[in-house]
C-alpha cells in the first residue's frame, strides 16, 4: 500500500469517522492527519522523518500490512477514527497527561452525554451513515469479529503427506496488536529435508525489527543445524555451482506475515557462512543429530550473526540502518519442534509453551514446557548473579528488571545489554544519523560493568508426546498476563473437542416438555452462532483473554470496549497477544507408542 | 418396554445368571454364571449375544446343527440390541433386504407362540412420508417392489395419512407409502426369545464370557481363546456388532470387517394425556430425518442427522463409553423436525434422550459371509441400524450358508468379500460412516457416488484425465471416469445430477458414444482385477479347465470369455482369460471380484508349489480403445498390421506401442464394439496414453467414461457380473451356452448342474427389453430392480438399464421367470414363452410397454471390416 493511500485513508478516518461519545474536536487541524499523528508516539506505519520521532517507531512500510485488513473494512476505519480522536484529545486539547484512572474516559457515560450534541451537529453537517448506530459506543459483534479475525491463520497438515505420517493435525494462530505497529511475530514451517515441524512466537521490544528478523531467520538456522552432513554438502555444492537449491522449509504464513526482501541476500550469506562452518566442523563421525543441541546452536548462532552484522555494517544505507535497528531492539522466542512423538521446546525469554493434556475423565490439565526467563524465575536470578561479580548482585536485577530496565532475562538482539560500552559508542558514532540522534540508543544502562548481561541461549525442554497430549499452546506473555494457564488449556481443550458451547443439558428428574426443550435449544443455538463463530482456536482464546468477565464468560460489552481502546491506551490494558495452537493427532501418537 | 428393560437389567444384576428371570430358565443350562465351565470343544462358536448372534444360533439349531456355543461378553441382548428402537420395517431399497425384513417379520410374529416369551410384537404398520415429489418417486419404486414380493403396501394421499395417524401435520406432504404389516416390538425380548428357543435346541449360551482372539491353523479356524478358557471349534461366527471390527483385527491373521459406530439418539416421552394407542402406525419422515413410533402411550422418536458423531474409532474406549450421554444440542434439529410433524406434542413431557451407538458400513449394506482369509470364520454385523428388521432373515441366510455352503438367496450385495483390506482403514471408516449415516434418509437417486474416502486407488493417468474434465465414480476404492465434461461446458454441480429423470450429462455421454461408434475413444479401465496364473508344467491349464466352463486349451494368444461356475452352475465370476503362453494365463475379472475371485481360486487351487497365482491388478494400466478407427491408431503407433487377418478378434499379442515395448494388446472391448484393450505396465502408461492421444487426434479420438461404456454394452446385451449375473445364474439362463464346453473332456465345476439344466430347461431367462412408449425427456428413467410384467403377470425384475443412443430407446436387461398362475411355482421358461408375451416394465408405479428380445440387434451393429461378429454370431447359433 502506498503511503499516500494510507494518508488519504487516515484523513478519511479523521473526517468521517466520528465516534459517538468521543467527539471532542471541531478544530480544523483535524483535517491534517499528520497533526494528529505527530504528538503521538506511534501511528500506523506512516514514515515521518521527524528527528523527534523515536528510532524504533519503525519506518518500515511493511507493518502497515498488519492493519490493512482492518482498514479495508469500512466499519472498522471508524475504530481507528476513534483512536485518532483520542489522540487529539490527548495531545492537542488537553496537553497535561491524563492520570491513569481517567483513561477510562472513553467509556464514561458522562462523556457520551456531553458529546452528543456535537455528534448531532456532526451528523447534521456531514449527513453520514451513523444515524442508525446506537448512542452507546459499542462495536457490533461483526465488527468485533473482523478485528479478532484479521490476523487469524489455520493450517491443516495432511495426515499423510506422501512420505511421513504427521503427528501434528494442524495449527491455528492469531495475533491481536496492542502496540502499533505490533511487535509480536509468529512463524510456522515444515522442515523439508528433515522430518518435523517448527512453530514459534516472538515477542519484540523496543520496536519490531528484531522480532521480525528472528521470525524470518531462526527456523533456517534450526533447519540447517538439523541437516545431515551430506545434505549440507549438497546444498553448498548447489549454491556453488548456481544450481537450484533444495528447499529447506515450507512456510505456513498468514498473508500479513511478511519477509523483508531487501535483507534476504544479507541474511542468506550469514546463513551460508553458518552451514559452511558446520561442514568444516564435521568430523564425519557422528551422524546422529541431537535436536536439543541443534536448537541451542541455532539460537546462539543467529544472535551472534545479528550482533556481527550490526558491527560490520552494510554499504547499503537502508540495510545498514536495518541491521542496527535489529541489533538494538530485542525479541524473545519460544519455538517448538515436533517430530513424531518427540517434542522439543526451546525458549528464550518470557513467552510460554503449554501442553494441553486430557485426563482419563475428560478434564483438562496444563503441563508447562518452558520456563520464563524473568525475575519470577529463581534459577534465572541465581544464574545472573553467578555470571557477574558479587558486587553487582544488587544492581544486576532491580525492580524485577535486568539492570532495572529489561523484563526478560534472555533475548535476541538488545546489544545494549551485550556489547561493551566502547563497542556501543563506536557503532553508534559510525552509524547513520538517525541512530546518532536517538537518545535511547545512546543511553548506556546504569551499572553496566561486566557485559554481556543478556544471552539468547535457549532453555530446551524435551517432552515425549502421549496420546493424552492433545495440543500445545505457544503464546507471548500478552496472553499469560491475562489468563491462568489452567483456563487457557481448558478453553482450548473444550473448544477443540467441540464442547466449547455451554454445559450440556440433562433432563435429569425434572419435568420438561418437548416444547420447552425446543425453545431452550433454539435459544442456545442462536447464542452459539452469534458469539462462538470462531473457526480458529487461537481466535477463540483471544476472545476469552480479552473479553472474559469475572465469571470466566465472554462478555461482549467488555470485549467491545477492549477492542475499541485507542491504541496507546490499549498498551496499558493489554500487551500484544500472539498465539499458536498446535493440535496433535492422538491416533498417530498412539500408533508410535504401540510400535515401541 | 425400555423401562421394563431397565428393570430387567437391575434384576439381572441381582441374580446370578440372566436365565433366572425368564420363564424358560429351566430349559437353559442351569449352571451358575460364576462357576461356569466352558466346553472344551464345539462345532460352532458364536460371538455376540445380540439379535444377530441369537438369530444365527436359532437358525443353525433349526437346521439340525449340534454343539453350538454362544458367547456374550456382557449380558444377553444388552448391546445395541437392548437400545434398539424396536421398529421392523420392510420398506427397504434392496430386494434382498426386503426379503430379510419380510422373513424377520414372519418369524418374530410367531416367536411368542413358539417360546412363550413376550416380545411386545404389535402389528402397527408404517407410513413413510414424502415431502417432495422426488421422495414420492423413491417411495413408489419401493412400493412396486414390495407389491411383487407379496408384501401389501400402497401409496396414499396426505388426507389418508391424517386418517391413519391422529397427531400428524400433513399440510406439507405430497404423499406417503403405507405398509400395514410392519410392526414394532422389543428387540431385546426378541433376542431373548431367540436365545431361549435356541437353548431349547441345545445351544449352549454363556454370558459374561469375552472372546479374546481366534485360533487359526493353516487358514482354518481351530478354536477360540476366551477369558474363561479355550474352546476348540470348526466354525466361528463374529456377531460382535460394533466390536466386530476390533475382534476381526485381534487375530494373528487379521480379518477385515469394515464397519464403524456412530452415536445415535432417540427420545422417549411420558404418555400423552389420552395415551397413544399401541397400534398407532410408525411414522418415517425421511425428509425430516426422523422416525416416530408409539411407546407406552407416549412416543419414541429418533433420526439420522446430517452431522453424525462417529465413535469408538480407536477401539473400545472407556472414556467414550462413559461419555455416552444425552446430547440435546445435537438432537435439536431432529426435535424441531418432530415438533413440525406433530405440533401437539409441545406439551408432552420428556422422559429420556437415549444415546445408543449404531454400526454402519462403507456402503450402507450389512456384512455377512465367510472371511476370504480364514476358512470357517463367518461374520454377521454392520446392520446400519436395521438390526431388528434384518436379524431374522440375515441369521437364516448365514445359517444356510454355513450348513450348505451357500444361502438360499443371492446375497452378493451383502457378502463380506465385496470388501478387501483396503476398506479397513480406521480413518476411511470414520469418514465414510459420517456420510453413510445421513444417507439412510437421503434421497437415493440413480448413480450416486460416495464423496468421502475417495481417491484411494487411482490410475497413473488420473491427473491427466481429471485435468481434461473427467468426473469420477468409485468402485472398490478405484476411481473410474464416468464421463468427460467438455471444456466449453460449465461445471455440473452434483445436485443437478441428482434426478430420477433425464440427467444433465445425457448429451455429453451421447457424444462420447457417437465417437465410439464413428471414430475412436479411450476409456481408462485400469480398475479391473487382473490375475496371472503360471505353472512349470500343465498344472495351470489343468486347474483352469477344472474351474472354468469354457475350453481353455486354445492356441497361445487366444482370449476366451468364460464363467467360473459353482457346483450348481452359477457364475462365481465372469471373466476373460488370455493364454499368454503354454503355461501361463492372464485373467481379467470385474473390479469388485478382487477378493472374491482370489479366495475362490485359492480355495480350489491344488497345493502345488509349481503353480503360481499372482494378483497383477496394480501392475497394469488398462486402456480401452473403442471404435472403428482404433485399428488405425494402433497400427500407426506400432508399425504392425492390425487388420483382422493379422489380428483376429479375441486375440492377445505383446507388442510395442510408441516407444514402449511389452504392451499386451487384446482385440476385445467389453462392449461388443470393435477395438482393443491395451494392458500397459504402469510405468509406460503416461507415454502410451500421450502417444495414443496425439496420434489419434486425426482420427477424432477423445476420452470417454464408464457411462458411455455402459450404454454400449447394454444395447449389445452384454451381461456384467455383479449387476446382471450372480452366483445363482447359469450360462444357460443368460444365453451363453456357447461359452460352455460340456464336452471338453474335463468334469469342470458345475458341469453336472448344467447338464441337468440343459435337459430340464431353464427356470429363468436373461432378456433384453426395449421400452416402447417411454419419453426419455419427460418420463422417469429406469434404473434397476424394476418389476417386469408379462401379460399383466409379474415375471421378474430388471438388473440393469441404459439409454441406447443407437436405438434411441431405453434398454433394460432382466430375468424373466414363469410363475405358475395357480401355485406361483417357478416353471420352465422357453424361448416361445418369452417371445409370446406382452411385456411391461414398472417404473415407480408407471408401466411402460416393452419389447422383449433374447438376442441383440445384429443388423444395427454390423461392422464389415472386423470379425467381431464372431462373438455375436455365436449368440445366434445357439
Amino acid at each position: 500500500m502506498s503511503i499516500s493511500a494510507l494518508l488519504s485513508m487516515g484523513r478519511c478516518c479523521c473526517r468521517c469517522c466520528c465516534p459517538r461519545g468521543l467527539w471532542m474536536l471541531s478544530s480544523p487541524c483535524c483535517d491534517d492527519r499528520r497533526m494528529c499523528v505527530c504528538p503521538g508516539p506511534r501511528r500506523i506505519g506512516i514514515p515521518v522523518r521527524s528527528p523527534s520521532l523515536p528510532l524504533f517507531s519503525d519506518a518500515m512500510p511493511a507493518p502497515s500490512q498488519l492493519f490493512f485488513p482492518l482498514i479495508r473494512n469500512c466499519e472498522l476505519s471508524r475504530i481507528y477514527g476513534t483512536v485518532c480522536y483520542c489522540h487529539h484529545k490527548h495531545f492537542c486539547c488537553s496537553p497535561p497527561p491524563v492520570p491513569h484512572s481517567r483513561l477510562r474516559y472513553t467509556l464514561h457515560p458522562a462523556y457520551a452525554t456531553f458529546c452528543r450534541p456535537k455528534e448531532n451537529w456532526w451528523q447534521y453537517t456531514q449527513g453520514r451513515r451513523y444515524a442508525s448506530t446506537p448512542q452507546k459506543f459499542y462495536l457490533t459483534p461483526p465488527q468485533v469479529n473482523s478485528i479478532l479475525k484479521a490476523n487469524e491463520y489455520s493450517f491443516k497438515v495432511p495426515e499423510f503427506d506422501g512420505k511421513n505420517v504427521s503427528s501434528v493435525l494442524g495449527f491455528d494462530s492469531n495475533q491481536l496488536p496492542a502496540n502499533a505497529p505490533i511487535e509480536d511475530r509468529r512463524s510456522a514451517a515444515t522442515c523439508l529435508q528433515t522430518r518435523g515441524m517448527l512453530l514459534g512466537v516472538f515477542d519484540g521490544h523496543a520496536g519490531c525489527a528484531c522480532s521480525q528478523a528472528v521470525s524470518e531467520r531462526l527456523f533456517y538456522y534450526i533447519a540447517v543445524s538439523l541437516l545431515p552432513h551430506e545434505t549440507l554438502l549438497e546444498i553448498e555444492n548447489a549454491v556453488e555451482s548456481g544450481r537450484a537449491l533444495l528447499p529447506i522449509l515450507q512456510w505456513h504464513k498468514h498473508p500479513n506475515d511478511y519477509f523483508s526482501k531487501e535483507a534476504s541476500k544479507l541474511y542468506f550469506n550469514s546463513l551460508r557462512t553458518y552451514w559452511q562452518e558446520l561442514i568444516d566442523l564435521n568430523t564425519g563421525e557422528s551422524t546422529d543429530i541431537d535436536v536439543k543441541e541443534a536448537l541451542i546452536n541455532a539460537f546462539k548462532r543467529l544472535d551472534n550473526d545479528i550482533s556481527l552484522e550490526a558491527q560490520v555494517g552494510d554499504p547499503n544505507s537502508f540495510l545498514n540502518y536495518l541491521v542496527l535497528r535489529v541489533a538494538f531492539s530485542g525479541a524473545t522466542a519460544c519455538v517448538a519442534h515436533v517430530d513424531g512423538v518427540d517434542l522439543h521446546v526451546a525458549n528464550t525469554g518470557d513467552s510460554r509453551a503449554m501442553l494441553g493434556v486430557q485426563e482419563e475423565d475428560g478434564s483438562w490439565s496444563a503441563v508447562t514446557l518452558s520456563n520464563d526467563h524473568n525475575a519470577q524465575n529463581q534459577r534465572e536470578l541465581e544464574r545472573l548473579k553467578l555470571e557477574h561479580p558479587k558486587n553487582e548482585a544488587k544492581s544486576v536485577v532491580k525492580q524485577d528488571r535486568l539492570l532495572g530496565l529489561l523484563m526478560p532475562f534472555r533475548a535476541f538482539g538488545d546489544v545494549k545489554f551485550k556489547w561493551s560500552i566502547d563497542l556501543q559508542k563506536r557503532v553508534i558514532e559510525s552509524g547513520p544519523d538517525q541512530l546518532n540522534d536517538n537518545e535511547y540508543t545512546k543511553f548506556i544502562p546504569p551499572n553496566y560493568y561486566t557485559p554481556p548481561y543478556l544471552t539468547a541461549e535457549p532453555e530446551v525442554i524435551y517432552h515425549r508426546l502421549r496420546p493424552q497430549d492433545k495440543f500445545l499452546v505457544l503464546a507471548t506473555d500478552g496472553l499469560w498476563e491475562t489468563m491462568h494457564r489452567q483456563d487457557v488449556v481448558r478453553i482450548v481443550g473444550e473448544y477443540l473437542t467441540g464442547m466449547h458451547h455451554q454445559q450440556p443439558i440433562a433432563v435429569g428428574g425434572y419435568k420438561v416438555t418437548l416444547g420447552q426443550m425446543h425453545g431452550l435449544l433454539t435459544e442456545r443455538r442462536a447464542k452459539m452462532s452469534s458469539v462462538f463463530e470462531d473457526q480458529n482456536a487461537a481466535t477463540h482464546l483471544i476472545r476469552h483473554a480479552v473479553g472474559n468477565n469475572e465469571f470466566g464468560a465472554v462478555d461482549h460489552e467488555r470485549l467491545s470496549k477492549m477492542l475499541s481502546l485507542p491504541e496507546e491506551l490499549a498498551r496499558m490494558y493489554r500487551d500484544d497477544i500472539t498465539i499458536i495452537i498446535v493440535q496433535f493427532n492422538s491416533h498417530v501418537v498412539g500408533a508410535y507408542q504401540n510400535q515401541e | 418396554m425400555f423401562y421394563r428393560l431397565l428393570l430387567i437389567v437391575r434384576q439381572r444384576r441381582a441374580s446370578p445368571g440372566w436365565q433366572s428371570w425368564t420363564p424358560s430358565r429351566s430349559s437353559v443350562s442351569a449352571a451358575e454364571a460364576h462357576s461356569v465351565v466352558l466346553p472344551a470343544q464345539a462345532k460352532v462358536v458364536i460371538c455376540g449375544g445380540g439379535i444377530m448372534g441369537t438369530s444365527v444360533a436359532y437358525h443353525l439349531a433349526k437346521l439340525g446343527w449340534k454343539d453350538i456355543v454362544l458367547l456374550e461378553q456382557g449380558r444377553l441382548a444388552a448391546g445395541s440390541t437392548r437400545f434398539c428402537a424396536g421398529i421392523l420395517s420392510t420398506a427397504r431399497h434392496l430386494t434382498i433386504e426386503q426379503k430379510m425384513a419380510d422373513y424377520s417379520n414372519k418369524l418374530y410374529q410367531q416367536l411368542e407362540q413358539e417360546t412363550g416369551i413376550q416380545t411386545g410384537y404389535v402389528r402397527t404398520g408404517s407410513i413413510s412420508l414424502a415431502q417432495t415429489q422426488d421422495r414420492l418417486v423413491s417411495l413408489k419404486r419401493i412400493n412396486s417392489r414390495l407389491n411383487v414380493m407379496g408384501i401389501p403396501s400402497e401409496i396414499i394421499t396426505p388426507k389418508k395419512v391424517a386418517e391413519l395417524h391422529p397427531l400428524l401435520n400433513v399440510h406439507d406432504l405430497v404423499g406417503a407409502m403405507h405398509v400395514p404389516e410392519d410392526a414394532v416390538m422389543s428387540s431385546a425380548d426378541v433376542a431373548l426369545a431367540l436365545a431361549s428357543a435356541a437353548s431349547q435346541n441345545n445351544v449352549q449360551i454363556y454370558d459374561r464370557t469375552a472372546v479374546l482372539h481366534l485360533l487359526v491353523k493353516k487358514g482354518q479356524v481351530t478354536g477360540v481363546e476366551t477369558d474363561k478358557g479355550q474352546i476348540d471349534c470348526q466354525y466361528f461366527v463374529n456377531c460382535a456388532g460394533q466390536w466386530a471390527y476390533e475382534l476381526g483385527l485381534s487375530n494373528e491373521e487379521p480379518v477385515s470387517i469394515p464397519l464403524h459406530a456412530c452415536e445415535h439418539f432417540y427420545l422417549l416421552t411420558r404418555p400423552l394425556e389420552t395415551p397413544l394407542q399401541s397400534n398407532t402406525p410408525t411414522i418415517v419422515d425421511p425428509d425430516g430425518r426422523i422416525y416416530i413410533r408409539s411407546w407406552q402411550g407416549g412416543i419414541l422418536s429418533g433420526g439420522f442427522e446430517k452431522n453424525p458423531k462417529p465413535i469408538f474409532t480407536e477401539g473400545k474406549n472407556q472414556l467414550e463409553i462413559q461419555n455416552l450421554q444425552e446430547d440435546w444440542d445435537h438432537f435439536e434439529p431432529l426435535l424441531s423436525s418432530l415438533l413440525r410433524r406433530m405440533p401437539e406434542l409441545e406439551a408432552l413431557e420428556i422422559m429420556k434422550l437415549v444415546n445408543c451407538p449404531e454400526t454402519f458400513t462403507p456402503d450402507m449394506r450389512c456384512i455377512m459371509g465367510e472371511s476370504p482369509m480364514v476358512q470357517g470364520y463367518f461374520v454377521l454385523a454392520g446392520m446400519n441400524s436395521a438390526g431388528l428388521s434384518f436379524g431374522g432373515g440375515a441369521g437364516k441366510y448365514l445359517a444356510e450358508w454355513m450348513a450348505y455352503g451357500y444361502p438360499s438367496e443371492n446375497v452378493w450385495e451383502l457378502d463380506l468379500k465385496r470388501f478387501g483390506a483396503l476398506q479397513s482403514s480406521r480413518t476411511f471408516l470414520r469418514h465414510r460412516v459420517m456420510e453413510v449415516m445421513p444417507l439412510l434418509y437421503d434421497l437415493k437417486v440413480p448413480r450416486w457416488d460416495f464423496q468421502t474416502g475417495r481417491q484411494l486407488r487411482t490410475s497413473p493417468l488420473y491427473d491427466r484425465l481429471d485435468a481434461q474434465g473427467a468426473r469420477w465414480m468409485e468402485k472398490h476404492g478405484f476411481e473410474r471416469p464416468k464421463y468427460f465434461i467438455p471444456s466449453d461446458k460449465d461445471l455440473l454441480t452434483l445436485e443437478q445430477s441428482k434426478t430420477f429423470y433425464k440427467p444433465d450429462w445425457f448429451e455429453i455421454v451421447e457424444s462420447e458414444v457417437r465417437c465410439c461408434k464413428e471414430a475412436v475413444c479411450v476409456i481408462d479401465m485400469s480398475s479391473f482385477t487382473k490375475f496371472e496364473i503360471t505353472s512349470t508344467g500343465d498344472q495351470a491349464l489343468e486347474m483352469l479347465q477344472y474351474l472354468f466352463s469354457n475350453d481353455l486349451d486354445v492356441p497361445v494368444g487366444h482370449i476366451v470369455h468364460t464363467g467360473m461356475l459353482n457346483e450348481s452352475g452359477g457364475y462365481e465370476n465372469d471373466c476373460s482369460i488370455a493364454r499368454l503362453n503354454k503355461r501361463s494365463f492372464f485373467m481379467i475379472s470385474p473390479t469388485d471380484q478382487q477378493v472374491h475371485c482370489w479366495s475362490w481360486l485359492q480355495k480350489h487351487m491344488p497345493k502345488d508349489s509349481n503353480l503360481l497365482l499372482e494378483d497383477v491388478s496394480w501392475k497394469y494400466t488398462a486402456l480401452n480403445l473403442i471404435g472403428p478407427r482404433a485399428v488405425d491408431v494402433l497400427s500407426e503407433l506400432s508399425y504392425a498390421p492390425m487388420t483382422p487377418d493379422h489380428f483376429p478378434s479375441l486375440f492377445c499379442k505383446e507388442m510395442s506401442v510408441g516407444y514402449a515395448n511389452g504392451i499386451r494388446v487384446m482385440s476385445m472391448t467389453h462392449t461388443g464394439e470393435p477395438g482393443f484393450m491395451l494392458y500397459i505396465p504402469i510405468e509406460y502408461a503416461l507415454h502410451v496414453y500421450n502417444e495414443v492421444m496425439s496420434v489419434g487426434q486425426k482420427y477424432g479420438i477423445r476420452n470417454a467414461g464408464y457411462y458411455a461404456l455402459r450404454s454400449l454394452r447394454i444395447e449389445k446385451f452384454f451381461a456384467f457380473w455383479g449387476q446382471d449375473l450372480n452366483t445363482y445364474t447359469t450360462p444357460l439362463e443368460c444365453g451363453r451356452e456357447f461359452r460352455v464346453k460340456l464336452d471338453k473332456g474335463v468334469d469342470f465345476i458345475g458341469r453336472d448342474a448344467l447338464l441337468q439344466q440343459k435337459q430340464n430347461g431353464v427356470y429363468k431367462r436373461f432378456t433384453m427389453f426395449i421400452l416402447e412408449d417411454h419419453d426419455t425427456d419427460l418420463d422417469l428413467w429406469p434404473w434397476w430392480g424394476e418389476p417386469i410384467y408379462r401379460n399383466g403377470q409379474y415375471v421378474g425384475k430388471t438388473t440393469s438399464s441404459a439409454y441406447s443412443f443407437t436405438l434411441e430407446r431405453h434398454v433394460c436387461l432382466g430375468f424373466v421367470h414363469n410363475f405358475s398362475e395357480d401355485t406361483g411355482e417357478a416353471q420352465v421358461v422357453t424361448t416361445e414363452f418369452i417371445n409370446r408375451g406382452e411385456y411391461e416394465i414398472d417404473i415407480a408405479g408407471h408401466r411402460f410397454q416393452a419389447k422383449a428380445k433374447l438376442y441383440p440387434f445384429s443388423s444395427l451393429f454390423t461392422h464389415k471390416r472386423r470379425k467381431d461378429d464372431v462373438e455375436l454370431s455365436d449368440f445366434h447359433g445357439k
